[in-house]
C-alpha cells in the first residue's frame, strides 16, 4: 500500500475515533439540559412568590433596612471611594464553545463600567473557568466556588448568597461593599444563551412583563414585624436569585456544550468524507499506476524480444 | 360553596403541594396562627415547624418547614420555605437519629440540626 493511502486511512480512523467522543458528549449533554430545565421550572414557583413578597414589603413599609440602601443615599456617597462586588458565574468544565468565556467578557466589561465610575471591584467567582481566568492574571479574588457548575443545589446557592450578603453588611472600611452585581447566562432557548448583568443589591425589584395577578398588591399586615420580616426575607430572596442564576447557567452551560458538541461531530462527518475522496483518489491514482507499470515494463520485454529476433 | 383557601406549598427547589383547603394552622415567631377563608393579608416569618393544611372532607396535609413565610392576601394563602417535606415523606428514625446526634454534638450547627429534626418529628406525629 502506498504512504499516501496509509496516511489518509489513519487520519479516518483517528477523526472517527474524536467523532465518537463528540458525538457521545453531546448526548450526554443533550440528555442532562432536559434536568436542568425542569430544575429552573421548579424553582420558579418559589422565586416568583419571594419577589411577590419581596415587593410587598418594600412597597408597603418605609423600613430602613440595610438591605434597601440605595447607593444615591447621601451617607453612602460621601464615603469616598465606593465597593462594587461582581459574582461572576462560569463553567467547571470546558468543552462548552464560548459559554465561559462569554461571561468572563461580560463580567469584564461590568468591571471597565463600574471603574470609569469610581468603584472598586470585589470578584466573587463559581466555577473553575473564571476562577482560573483570574489566577492565571494574578488577580485577587474574594470568594471562590467550585465543582457544582453543572448541577447546582440550594445549599450551594446559600453558602454564595451568604458570602456576598456578609460582605455587603460590612461597613465599608473593613472592606466591605456597597454594590453587589451578578454576571450570569440566562438560558432562553436550547439554541440561544444570553449572558446578563443584574444587580443584586441594593434591592432592584426585577419588572416583570407581565402585571402581577390581581392587579395591584395588597395591603399586607407583617408578623412579628415589618423590620423582622424584611431581615429574614431579604437574605432568601438574594438566596433564590442566586440560585435561579446558577440553575439558568447551569441549563445554559450544557445548552452550550451540547451546541458546540454538535458542531464538533458534523466537522468530524465533513472532514471523514474529504479524507475519503482523498483516499479513493489515492488509491486510483495507485492502481493506475501499477498497471501503467506493468504494460510498460511488457512493451519493454516486447521490444527487447522483437530486436533480438 | 364555602370560600376555601387556594393553597400553594413551595419549597426553594420545587412545588411541595397545592391544592384547596377550609383552613391552615402555622407557628410563626409570635405564635400558632390559624388562616380561614376571608384572613386580611398578611406576611410572616414561620417558626421551624409543622404546618397543617385542613382539607374541606377533614383531610389534613401536615408539612415539616424549615426556614419559612406565609403569605395570604385574597384567600390565596402562600408557604415558601427553604426545606419543606410531606409529613409521609419524613424518614422518622433519620430525623430521630438526627436529633440525636445534634443534642450531643456540640458543633455549631448542632441547634439548627436539632430544630430541623425536631421539626420533622413533630410533623410525623401530628399525622399519626
Amino acid at each position: 500500500m502506498g504512504a499516501q493511502l496509509r496516511v489518509y486511512r489513519r487520519r479516518i480512523r483517528s477523526v472517527n475515533a474524536t467523532k465518537k467522543i463528540t458525538k457521545a458528549m453531546e448526548l450526554i449533554a443533550a440528555s442532562r439540559i432536559v434536568k436542568a430545565q425542569q430544575r429552573v421550572a421548579d424553582s420558579t414557583p418559589y422565586a416568583e412568590a419571594i419577589t411577590r413578597a419581596v415587593s410587598a414589603v418594600a412597597s408597603f413599609s418605609d423600613v430602613d433596612h440595610p438591605l434597601t440602601h440605595s447607593p444615591g443615599d447621601a451617607e453612602r456617597e460621601s464615603d469616598g471611594p465606593r465597593r462594587a462586588a461582581k459574582l461572576l458565574l462560569t463553567s467547571d468544565r470546558g468543552l462548552a464553545g464560548a459559554y465561559s468565556s462569554n461571561a468572563i467578557r461580560e463580567g469584564e466589561r461590568l468591571t471597565e463600567l463600574l471603574r470609569s465610575e469610581g468603584k472598586e471591584i470585589v470578584p466573587f467567582v463559581v466555577g473553575r473557568k473564571g476562577v482560573g481566568f483570574y489566577r492565571f492574571r494574578g488577580r485577587e479574588l474574594a470568594g471562590e466556588w467550585t465543582g457544582f457548575s453543572e448541577s447546582p443545589s440550594y445549599q450551594d446557592a446559600k453558602e454564595v448568597a451568604d458570602a456576598v450578603i456578609e460582605a455587603f453588611l460590612k461597613p465599608n472600611e473593613e472592606g466591605g461593599v456597597d454594590e453587589i452585581h451578578i454576571v450570569y447566562t440566562q438560558f432562553v432557548s436550547m439554541v440561544s444563551q444570553r449572558t446578563v448583568t443584574r444587580r443584586l443589591l441594593p434591592l432592584e425589584i426585577e419588572e416583570t412583563e407581565e402585571e402581577p395577578e390581581g392587579g395591584a398588591l395588597p395591603l399586607y399586615e407583617f408578623e412579628p414585624s415589618a423590620e423582622d420580616v424584611l431581615d429574614a426575607l431579604l437574605p432568601r430572596y438574594i438566596e433564590s436569585r442566586v440560585y435561579n442564576a446558577l440553575l439558568q447557567s447551569a441549563a445554559s452551560e450544557l445548552a452550550a456544550r451540547r451546541r458546540a458538541m454538535k458542531s464538533a461531530t458534523d466537522n468530524a462527518t465533513e472532514l471523514i468524507k474529504s479524507y475519503t475522496i482523498k483516499a479513493n483518489a489515492a488509491r486510483q491514482a495507485e492502481i493506475t499506476q501499477e498497471i501503467s507499470e506493468i504494460v510498460g515494463g511488457a512493451n519493454a520485454l516486447a521490444d527487447a524480444t522483437a530486436g533480438s529476433e | 360553596m364555602a370560600d376555601l383557601l387556594d393553597v400553594e406549598l413551595v419549597a426553594a427547589d420545587r412545588k411541595v403541594w397545592s391544592g384547596e383547603a377550609a383552613m391552615v394552622v402555622a407557628r410563626t415567631t409570635d405564635g400558632d396562627i390559624g388562616i380561614l377563608p376571608g384572613h386580611a393579608p398578611i406576611l410572616g416569618i414561620l417558626f421551624n415547624g409543622a404546618v397543617q393544611i385542613r382539607q374541606e372532607g377533614g383531610d389534613r396535609v401536615v408539612a415539616a418547614v424549615h426556614g419559612g413565610f406565609l403569605s395570604v392576601a385574597d384567600n390565596k394563602v402562600g408557604i415558601l420555605a427553604e426545606l419543606a417535606e410531606l409529613a409521609e415523606e419524613i424518614d422518622v428514625e433519620r430525623a430521630q437519629r438526627a436529633l440525636d446526634a445534634a443534642s450531643s454534638s456540640d458543633e455549631e450547627s448542632a441547634p439548627a440540626d436539632a430544630q430541623r429534626a425536631e421539626a420533622r418529628l413533630r410533623a410525623h406525629s401530628l399525622v399519626g
